[in-house]
């Protein structure tokens, strides 16, 4: 019965984790160079100058003139002044309200996103380089690309959960993590890949079990709102306040009358003498210009949580109302910290790394659970005998795995090859990391397995190594100058590109394909049904 | 043919079955139980339900593996409808007290 289990566990964690597991590396990949957006947004916009160095009240007082001149009236005011990492220039985002029939106007219409001169005041021009930097390329780690957010944020939680259940019933027919956590066999074909996907997922269990588990919470709302709907008898009023409520405090109610805003200066100087000096992250005006708004201030992030406890103040005086805690739940705040972990947004470089690394070793857990399902069928019956799946998987693992490092590069090769009056050149990237994908996919096709292995690590080597020479030729911001000029995102961009090509061209001069030896192929199944 | 040999090779028919018991009928029951565990929580019904929603796709995860490692199909079916009556009673029996409390 117990090996009847086993063996049950076995079949679920092979084909919970490889049906979709393209798609999973695809996220994987997206995902882990997120964690390096604002990095990336640095590189793909290298015309874009670093923000004025301006005090901290001017850039506020910057930008609160800017949105009382071109959003006043609005629901909501959302001011980021530059600062770290992922906030480069001063921003300020509004909401207008929603009207009573919300079909007359476009939603997006109603919203206002500016990045602002910190010291002028002015909109920043629009770059000649359009491009849509590293957060389109994030952003497709939970939304995909050319499908429907609604619907592709639920596949994204759907092939999250495959790969949760695929974790769990890995870790279920694991009978010796330990043991097999020392045991490597290299160069031993099919073997060797077991033991490095052993070795890969049993270091960064810690790492993949939150980020799954939390990939899931990010998607519970939408994937599971009958549990909240049910526990309320399904009144919907009901549900929406009492559990909005433990998220955080409601947005302050318009009084009617109209009043100036405060300035934001003496609030400023308060926070600092609560909190200290730049510990300030972001100021968030509910209705301004109402006699009733609010001027709610949030603390930079140091900590794990996704959200933080804020100050409020009268919009009007300018006084101190309340420190807000942002949830006084604690199954919130575990939530919270889940979000937080999955996020990474307050890890400094040395975390980032971290996480980067992480990243890229659940990549290559993916990469190798799905060539151990091949090499474990080759050993076991020569190609030609194969049924037709197997063919399929190999060309989509040559393709995905070995393609999209070519296609990423494509996309940023893109970025400073494309013509700058290229009409819709954002997308144009995009464009070009599909299509090289496709190409990739469909290569192996016109190939024996060998060499279109080979040969994809090697192109894809060879455009890494090509990113930084082209940089050099396209830009003045190459290599010697980003260093001489202490641009470490830049120059880390050019360097992580070279370090990438030296990886895949080691892995395409490490290639071989083992070829059934004169195996009784049921002794070989019967040997890995132990292993696996 | 012993179980596991059974699981191994299995006809196309069965693991479809099994698939769509884990998918539809899993789905369900990770609502309808999820409900449940979030009302018998004791201490504040919020902080409950929340806990509950936070571990519903843990739930759905073990119910999956409850699916593909169960031998008989029919166990598989009678036992996610029975749990999904059950839960669903059980939920609403709980509704009914707490709104005459």
């Amino acid at each position: 019965m117990k090996g009847a289990f086993r063996q049950s566990m076995t079949w679920l964690h092979t084909w919970s984790g490889l049906v979709f597991c393209w798609i999973l590396y695809f996220m994987f990949v997206t995902g882990t160079l997120g964690y390096f957006d604002a990095e990336i947004d640095h590189w793909m916009a290298p015309e874009r100058a670093p923000a004025a160095e301006v005090p901290l009240r001017e850039a506020y007082a910057t930008a609160q003139d800017y949105l009382q001149e071109n959003a006043s009236g609005a629901d909501r005011w959302f001011i980021n002044h530059p600062s770290g990492r992922d906030r480069p220039q001063l921003s300020v985002f509004w909401q207008l309200p929603t009207p009573d029939d919300p079909s007359s106007v476009d939603a997006e219409s109603l919203t206002g996103n500016v990045e602002l001169h910190a010291v002028s005041g002015e909109p920043l021009p629009e770059l000649a380089r359009e491009t849509g930097g590293g957060q389109v390329l994030y952003r497709m780690h939970y939304a995909l690309h050319y499908i429907d957010f609604d619907i592709a944020y639920r596949i994204v939680g759907a092939i999250t959960l495959l790969m949760f259940v695929a974790m769990i019933s890995g870790i279920v027919v694991h009978k010796k993590i330990f043991k097999d956590f020392f045991t490597f066999r290299p160069a031993k074909g099919q073997r060797s890949w077991l033991d490095m996907h052993n070795l890969l997922s049993v270091s960064s269990l810690p790492f993949l079990l939150m980020i799954t588990y939390s990939g899931l919470i990010f998607v519970v709302t939408v994937w599971m709102p009958g549990i909240a709907l049910g526990s309320y008898g399904f009144d919907v009023q009901k549900a929406q306040t009492e559990l909005q409520a433990a998220i955080g405090a409601p947005a302050a109610e318009r009084s009617g009358d109209n009043a100036p805003l405060a300035d934001l200066g003496p609030v400023i100087d308060r926070v600092e003498d609560i909190w200290g000096a730049g510990n300030l992250s972001n100021i968030n005006i509910e209705k301004p210009g109402d006699a009733n708004a609010r001027i709610i201030v949030n603390p930079a992030q140091d900590d794990i949580f996704f959200f933080s406890s804020s100050l409020v103040f009268d919009g009007v005086s300018g006084a101190l109302i309340e420190e807000r805690p942002f949830t006084d739940s604690t199954a919130v705040g575990v939530a919270g910290a889940f979000l937080g972990l999955h996020e990474g947004l307050f890890a400094d470089t040395v975390t980032r790394w971290l996480y980067f690394l992480a990243g890229l070793v659940g990549t290559a857990m993916v990469a190798t659970g799905a060539v151990y399902w091949t090499s474990k069928r080759r050993k076991a019956a020569p190609d030609s005998m194969q049924p037709r799946g197997f063919r399929v998987v190999e060309c989509l693992n040559i393709g995905t795995i070995a393609g999209l490092p070519l296609a990423i590069a494509a996309y940023f090769l893109a970025n400073r090859l494309l013509p700058l009056d290229l009409a819709q050149r954002a997308e144009w990237e995009v464009h070009v990391m599909f299509l090289t994908w496709a190409a990739c996919l469909l290569y192996p096709l016109l190939r024996s397995t060998v060499s279109a292995w080979r040969e994809l690590f090697a192109v894809s080597a060879f455009a890494c190594f090509a990113l930084p020479i082209v940089n050099a030729a396209t830009t003045d911001r190459h290599l010697l100058n980003s260093i001489a000029g202490d641009d470490w995102f830049m120059a880390g961009f050019d360097l992580s590109c070279i370090a990438r090509g030296v990886g895949l061209a080691v892995l395409a001069t490490k290639i071989r394909i083992r070829r059934p030896q004169s195996v009784p192929a049921n002794e070989s199944t019967a040997a890995t049904v132990s292993h696996a | 043919m012993s179980d596991a040999k059974r699981l191994r090779s299995p006809g196309r028919w069965h693991i479809t079955s099994r698939v769509v018991a884990a998918a539809i009928l899993g789905y369900i029951l990770s609502n309808t139980a999820s409900v449940f565990l979030g009302l018998a929580l004791p201490g504040d019904k919020v902080e409950g339900v929340a806990t509950a929603i936070l571990l519903s796709f843990a739930l759905f995860t073990a119910i999956i593996m409850w699916v593909f490692s169960v031998k008989r199909l029919s166990t598989v079916w009678f036992g996610l409808l029975g749990a999904i009556l059950f839960t669903a009673a059980g939920s609403w029996l709980l509704l009914r007290l707490e709104s005459t409390v």
